[in-house]
């Protein structure tokens, strides 16, 4: 941990002036710098350009990483892109009604999910379709939320993937009092401990739950990783409208560790996370990991980053490509050859027409479910109601409607 | 549930115990703790000093601190990290220390609570309580004598009820804990230590629905209808009545999502006449729902618009005026001659 005099104070006139049309040079260049910098303190074991960096600390976490380990990894991360890339196609030809993309945080995302035993619990906000990977939920179990059909309804028990959470940081909270209820019955101590694992964002860190769950999960010494996807912007507002220092330097005011992990290294998310819930297990309480990354789309379908941010700073992102720098160790170390990335890329072609088929094909639900499962014991008023209306559309019977 | 059980309070023997509304949700949260060791208690302040009401007196003592949790001055963080807990198998009780202090849970309350047994298509099961003292009368500063039930019924999802006396206070407290969807338990709170309201509270009975109300006193010229706190107020009115010569029913909401008005239909067929009673401000509450219900199932049996006794479409006043505000016996009364006149 740094102290607090090693923190840098933003210069004044640095960052982007609100009440500017244009940013100056300064502030541009300031602002390229701010995101596309991890810092000193960066947790990196793959450098974009795929050479091995040694550490001391985590290398023990990934030492058992072989080459075929890291060809799975790379197969995880080009699936979930290509499974993204064809969904967002898919929302932009009228078959998804929105669609969240996760380009460019898929080594966050999944090497994350790959430090999670079954046993543990994943909390998800609504960008985590690589975790669902790595928890067993197949993209034709989550796209029904897209698709506008459902809510989501996998087997969260089974999986160990807890329902997505649309509101920003509801999540945090309900993750923590998930890990609390694991430390209560004494699953937590030892090298079996379970831990329970909490993905958000960086414009989620401004919102109380946040806060209350690291205030939380401190008094209680609860067995959480707070997984701060910080991808730069939320929506359009980027990291400096929610934070005048780095997100992890946080948790220091907490009482407890905080760490910023490369979040396009895959391999730095799977030491860094694992070592985190290593933690947790042991009952030292919650860890904090911001994973530094970028949101190389749009926040949603419905969004256009074109108005809010420069392209020079997508470019300079793209440097760092957390696939790019996988497939270059792994080429450049004889750890795969073109064979396999060619039948890598077609099974994510197939992989991408299975899912196009299964949305094209999917039907609309029922008007009866729109009463369905509101509570877990019948409710008469509601009952009252779902016959009313569902004889009242047997009333068009036969007829077009 | 209805095993003899091992709790006391006050040195009471025995099943059947003499208890006020706080005692007797004390003893319920004590027997319910008992009885599921999954059951734990969570709030502001309620372990070493037993919650500002002293409804949790003795139970971090019994049960030990991560049975009864002392937690962060925080609402959002309670009732958030109780979903959490309820996920995991447990049946967390939480404690809002007053009801004007809820809202900063409201958006855990709308947003997870409610939604996500919805939203998962019954997976996710949220057994929770959220215990609320509510209502006025009690001379406190701001934020400490609201009412704010009707925002609650509003939303899909959440199961309300509040308890008028303790042996209501005692079984709807236990029901509300075995429920498996999550339930808001509003309690009148200037009634927590009314020695006039001391009943037998016998813990080996057989009690009613939870959703359910009940017709507390019969009568035949005119129905009220209450909840938590009015409820004693009709009572009262209906004795001051009878003195008269009026005999007035009094029906005992008990349930405010779902509403069950069947008694109330029943009751007005009969009387033709309804005063619905609530401390809560009346535009867009739950007696604007009982009003619009009872037209709609009793058209042809009234004989006065349906009227109400309630709060005024204000903020709670300072309470130098809250006798002005809360509906009396004197109010009640009024209402009931003027719908007596129609």
């Amino acid at each position: 941990m740094s102290s607090p005099e090693q923190w840098t104070h933003p210069e004044p006139g640095a960052g982007p002036a609100a009440t500017a049309a244009e940013p100056t040079p300064e502030q541009v260049i300031a602002g390229l710098r701010a995101t596309t910098e991890g810092g000193a303190e960066l947790t990196q074991l793959l450098t974009p350009e795929g050479e091995r960096v040694a550490s001391a600390q985590f290398d023990p976490y990934v030492s058992d990483v072989d080459d075929e380990a890291l060809r799975n990894l790379y197969r995880d991360m080009v699936l979930v892109r290509r499974a993204d890339r064809e969904s967002n196609a898919m929302q932009r030809q009228g078959q998804l009604g929105i669609w969240v993309p996760l380009l460019g945080q898929e080594a966050a995302q999944i090497g994350s999910g790959r430090a999670l035993r079954p046993s543990d619990m994943a909390f998800p906000s609504y960008r985590e379709h690589g975790v669902a990977w790595t928890r067993g939920v197949d993209f034709r179990e989550l796209i029904g939320i897209f698709r506008c059909s459902d809510h989501g309804g996998w087997d969260f028990r089974h999986h160990g993937f807890h329902p997505y959470t649309i509101v920003i940081g509801n999540q945090v909270l309900n993750a923590t009092g998930y890990a609390m209820g694991q430390k209560f019955e004494g699953k937590v101590g030892d090298d079996n401990g379970e831990a329970t694992i909490v993905y958000f964002g960086d414009g989620a860190t401004s919102q109380g739950d946040v806060h209350e769950g690291f205030v939380w999960s401190a008094v209680y010494d609860a067995p959480v990783v707070f997984f701060c996807q910080n991808n730069q912007w939320a929506i359009s507002e980027p990291t400096e409208r929610q934070s005048r220092l780095p997100l992890y330097q946080r948790a220091r005011g907490y009482g407890f560790p905080g760490i910023r992990v490369d979040g396009n290294d895959v391999l730095a998310c799977l030491a860094v996370t694992r070592w985190a819930l290593d933690e947790c297990r042991h009952g030292n309480g919650p860890v904090l990991i911001e994973a530094f990354t970028y949101r190389m789309d749009a926040h949603t379908t419905t969004d256009d980053p074109t108005r809010y941010r420069l392209s020079d700073e997508l470019e300079e992102w793209k440097l760092k490509d957390p696939i790019e720098r996988v497939r270059a160790h792994l080429a450049r170390g004889g750890g795969a050859d073109q064979e396999f990335f060619d039948k890598i890329d077609a099974e994510a072609d197939s992989f991408a027409a299975e899912l196009r088929d299964f949305v094209f094909n999917m039907p609309d639900p029922p008007p009866e479910r729109i009463f369905r499962n509101v509570y877990a014991e019948p409710s008469p008023v509601l009952e009252a109601q779902r016959r009313e209306y569902l004889a009242y559309l047997d009333g068009f019977a036969g007829s077009e409607h | 549930m209805a095993a003899p059980v091992k709790s006391k309070v006050d040195g009471a023997v025995g099943a059947v115990q003499h208890l006020t509304i706080g005692k007797a949700i004390n003893l319920a949260l004590r027997t319910a703790m008992e009885a599921n060791d999954k059951v734990i208690v969570l709030g502001e302040d309620v372990g070493k000093l037993g919650g500002v009401f002293r409804i949790t007196d003795g139970l971090q003592k019994d049960f030990g601190e991560q049975r009864v949790l002392d937690t962060p001055l925080a609402e959002s963080g309670i009732i958030g990290t109780a979903v959490g807990l309820a996920v995991r198998g447990f049946r967390p009780v939480c404690e809002i220390q007053f009801e004007g202090f809820i809202f900063p849970g409201f958006d855990q309350i709308v947003s997870q609570v409610a939604k996500l047994h919805y939203r998962t298509q019954g997976r996710v099961k949220v057994p929770m309580v959220i215990r609320v003292p509510f209502g006025g009368g009690i001379g406190a500063v701001e934020h400490h004598s609201e009412s704010p039930e009707s925002l609650f019924a509003h939303v899909a999802g959440l199961k309300v009820v509040s308890c008028s006396n303790p042996v209501d206070a005692y079984w709807m407290t236990r029901q509300a804990i075995d429920c498996d969807d999550p339930v808001l338990l509003f309690e009148p709170k200037r009634l927590y230590h009314s020695g006039n309201l001391r009943a037998e509270v016998d813990t080996t009975a057989t009690p009613d629905p939870l959703f359910a109300s009940r017709v507390v006193r019969t009568g035949d010229a005119a129905t009220l209808v209450a909840y938590g706190p009015s409820v004693k107020v009709c009572l009262d009115a209906a004795t001051a009545a009878q003195e008269e010569g009026t005999s007035l029913e009094v029906i005992d909401l008990r349930t405010l999502s779902p509403l069950d008005l069947d008694p109330v239909f029943e009751s007005v067929r009969r009387t033709g006449r309804l005063i619905a009673v609530s401390e809560a401000p009346s535009e867009s509450s739950l007696t604007s729902e009982i009003a619009m219900r009872v037209q709609q199932e009793c058209f042809y049996s009234l004989e006065a618009p349906v009227l109400r006794v309630t709060g005024f479409d204000t903020p709670y006043p300072p309470a130098k005026l809250e006798e002005d505000y809360l509906p009396d016996l004197d109010r009640v009364l009024h209402t009931v001659d003027r719908s007596l006149a129609w």
